[in-house]
């Protein structure tokens, strides 16, 4: 295996002049280990099929000319400085055109550094967080922003469950959900007045009990516990509060979309809300074509990282296919695409619509669905920003 | 008031894991003098075996018709073999890992280290072998919540804070009351003249392993009963913790890696009760290392002395 690789990496080397082959190399930097293997696996499951796609029909046509596509996946472990790696091992060695993912803010935002040091154009499906794109012209994504989120939930709470007072636990060494719990604090506190947020604790990543910090929210009697945490963290924690007497709701943020959310929650994530990307249930059009096909072919539904994978990989394409011909010299192709991809004033994904503006942030709207008693995500209410 | 009692609880609940856990580890030292790295992983093997065990009762392979069992059956056949299943890990372990390296009269740091290579070919065989998705461990006890005056307990809890005295009571007793634990104390006395006394010295030690081991497939049991979450990662953090907590009661001893792994969630709980619960690793393990300043061997623990 080692021996390839070397082997690959050297003909890689000698190719570099004059790389501009029949292929275009997309690089996905996902998390098929750690803490949220699903959200990898679907991610890939998604651009296997994209992939088989196009390349069933002979490639992408750029400039009459039609190029195979060629996807390279790597493993970042859920951790951020393996995601460092990753990301400079396909900018350097794999010399890829474009960088899918990350897809969690706590790698995407470290890996985005990279990228865009590196001039090379990544786009992220799935963060949420600021900072991945902030003043890196060469960093976009697919997913709309906390800034935006947070008000989503502070306001769909405070309506559905009549909430005066609310708590928060978070995971204080994860980018997305510090982030995502500070933003929502101070939206709530400003709407609700001062100290309406009766408890704001936080845990570790690899933490497994957290009852002393439930112990404490459930004194200070909120009306609504807030959860922004990865989804096998959200299995734990509501299991544990409910233990600990908890009755009231949760309300919970993108993460919880995934796959695997409820095989691990089970019962007690019924009846919950979270707001995210789409909702399965209920989709029209080519929305649901996607989550058809998806399901055929996996056997699962498509989580909203599945459907973010899709629509983000299109962009890089279509940012492709917009440059008109493929630049013989790596730099510079690079640089075209991420031209392009500035350049794309709006784009009709299966997560609905999005506009860019200059930071490389999608303008789109969010929807909040309820868990429903089968486990389903239920659409229950769309939140569009407003300009 | 009441915040304060559920925390007790809750520290009851979150120790007897530490505990279990730390019992291993100083076994394992009191009698070898070598700290086992890899009993963390054994740990979370064991909580894999009871996974498979649980499904295989509940019917999921086809071999046993689905509802055959009932739950609290199901704990009663799954515990015993889940314990047995990863005391032979464990004894497997002693057997390919530590025992050709003690014969050959390596240094004992070569074995640690032995060992913790052994942990994390547990994990990434694991993470080969099953993949990474998570798995969710089944509900069988039919969950109940006590609710006294404020305080909240379930039936799960008072099983975990039970099962964590008995097996200390139980270890307690096998090391100072019987022959075999009589053994035991006398090999980490003086492993060169045991066996001139006709002790069968490697069958103490597997001995040692299987119980050992044993109450780690207990551990693993009990926590996936009450945190029903499975990765391939989850005993590393909290082996090393329990470690951490071994040694601070005195490794070597019972006594103390059953109150260590005690205090460490007392310790843990209370910091995270009274100040922002960002502060609780920090607060905690200063508060041991205190602890350790102040007698460098451990609550219980005694300066080269017999341990056990």
């Amino acid at each position: 295996m080692k021996k390839w690789g070397m082997v690959i990496g050297a003909v890689a080397m000698l190719g570099s002049a004059a790389w501009a082959a029949d292929s275009l190399k997309i690089g996905f930097n996902l998390p098929m280990t750690g803490d949220i293997p699903k959200v990898g696996e679907s991610s890939r499951n998604a651009a296997e099929m994209l992939k088989a796609d196009i390349n069933g029909k002979g490639g992408l046509e750029v400039g009459g000319k039609k190029y195979l596509l060629d996807f390279i996946y790597e493993d970042n472990e859920s951790k951020a400085e393996s995601a460092v790696n990753v990301a400079l091992k396909m900018i350097e060695r794999d010399e890829v055109l474009a960088i899918v993912g990350p897809n969690s803010s706590k790698q995407a935002v470290p890996a985005g550094g990279t990228c865009d040091d590196n001039h090379t154009p990544m786009i992220s499906p799935w963060s949420t967080n600021p900072d991945c794109t902030l003043d890196r012209p060469w960093v976009f994504r697919a997913a709309f922003l906390d800034p935006f989120q947070g008000p989503v939930a502070v306001n769909f709470a405070a309506k559905t469950f009549k909430a005066k007072k609310s708590a928060v636990i978070f995971d204080i060494s994860n980018d997305y959900s510090k982030g995502l719990a500070e933003i929502f604090r101070n939206e709530w506190e400003k709407k609700m007045g001062e100290g309406t947020v009766v408890a704001f604790e936080s845990h570790g990543t690899k933490d497994q009990d957290f009852s002393a910090q439930l112990t404490k929210i459930i004194a200070a009697k909120p009306d609504f516990i807030f959860l922004p945490d990865n989804y096998n963290q959200v299995a734990l924690i509501v299991r544990q509060a409910h233990d600990l007497g908890w009755k009231g709701p949760f309300m919970g943020s993108d993460t919880w979309g995934t796959a695997e959310l409820m095989d691990l929650c089970g019962d007690g994530c019924k009846g919950q809300y979270f707001s995210t990307h789409y909702a399965a249930a209920g989709a029209t059009g080519a929305t649901k074509e996607f989550i058809d096909r998806f399901t055929a072919k996996f056997g699962y539904v498509p989580d909203d990282v599945a459907a973010l994978t899709w629509d983000a990989t299109h962009i890089v394409l279509k940012a492709i296919q917009d440059v008109g011909a493929v630049h013989p010299k790596l730099k510079e192709e690079r640089k075209a695409i991420r031209d392009a991809m500035a350049a794309i004033p709006e784009f009709n994904g299966i997560t609905g619509n999005m506009k860019f503006n200059d930071q490389g942030d999608p303008i789109k709207c969010a929807v909040v669905v309820r868990i429903n008693e089968e486990g389903k995500f239920v659409f229950t209410e769309q939140v569009c920003p407003t300009e | 008031m009441e915040i304060f009692f559920q925390n007790i609880f809750n520290a009851l609940q979150w120790g007897s894991f530490y505990a279990l856990i730390a019992l291993g580890y100083t076994l394992v030292y009191g009698v070898l003098l070598l700290i086992n790295f890899a009993h963390g992983d054994i740990f979370m093997v064991g909580a894999y075996i009871a996974f498979f065990v649980a499904t295989f009762l509940l019917g999921s392979y086809g071999v046993i018709d689905p509802g055959t069992f009932t739950g609290p059956v199901i704990v009663a056949l799954a515990i015993p073999a889940t314990m047995i299943l990863t005391s032979l890990v464990g004894v497997a372990l002693e057997r390919i890992a530590y025992r050709p390296l003690r014969e050959k009269g390596a240094h004992r740091l070569y074995v640690v280290i032995t060992a913790l290579m052994c942990g994390l070919l547990l994990e990434n065989g694991n993470l080969a072998l099953l993949g990474a998705s998570r798995k969710r461990f089944p509900d069988l006890l039919e969950k109940t919540v006590f609710s006294l005056g404020g305080i909240s307990v379930t039936n799960l809890k008072i099983l975990v804070i039970a099962a964590a005295i008995g097996v200390f009571l139980l270890l307690h007793f096998i090391v100072t009351r019987t022959k075999i634990g009589m053994a035991m104390r006398a090999i980490s006395y003086d492993k060169f003249a045991i066996p001139l006394m006709g002790i069968p010295i490697n069958n103490v030690i597997v001995f040692t392993f299987i119980l050992g081991s044993g109450f780690a497939g207990l551990a693993g049991f009990l926590f996936v009963m009450s945190y029903p979450v499975l990765d391939p990662y989850m005993g590393a953090i909290i082996g090393w913790k329990a470690f951490i907590a071994a040694v601070v009661g005195g490794i070597g001893d019972i006594r103390g890696a059953f109150l260590g792994g005690f205090l460490l969630a007392f310790v843990e709980i209370g910091v995270v009760a009274v100040f922002p619960s960002t502060l609780r690793d920090l607060l905690a393990f200063s508060v041991l290392l205190l602890i350790l300043w102040w007698k460098p061997t451990g609550m219980f623990g005694m300066p080269q002395t017999t341990k056990i």
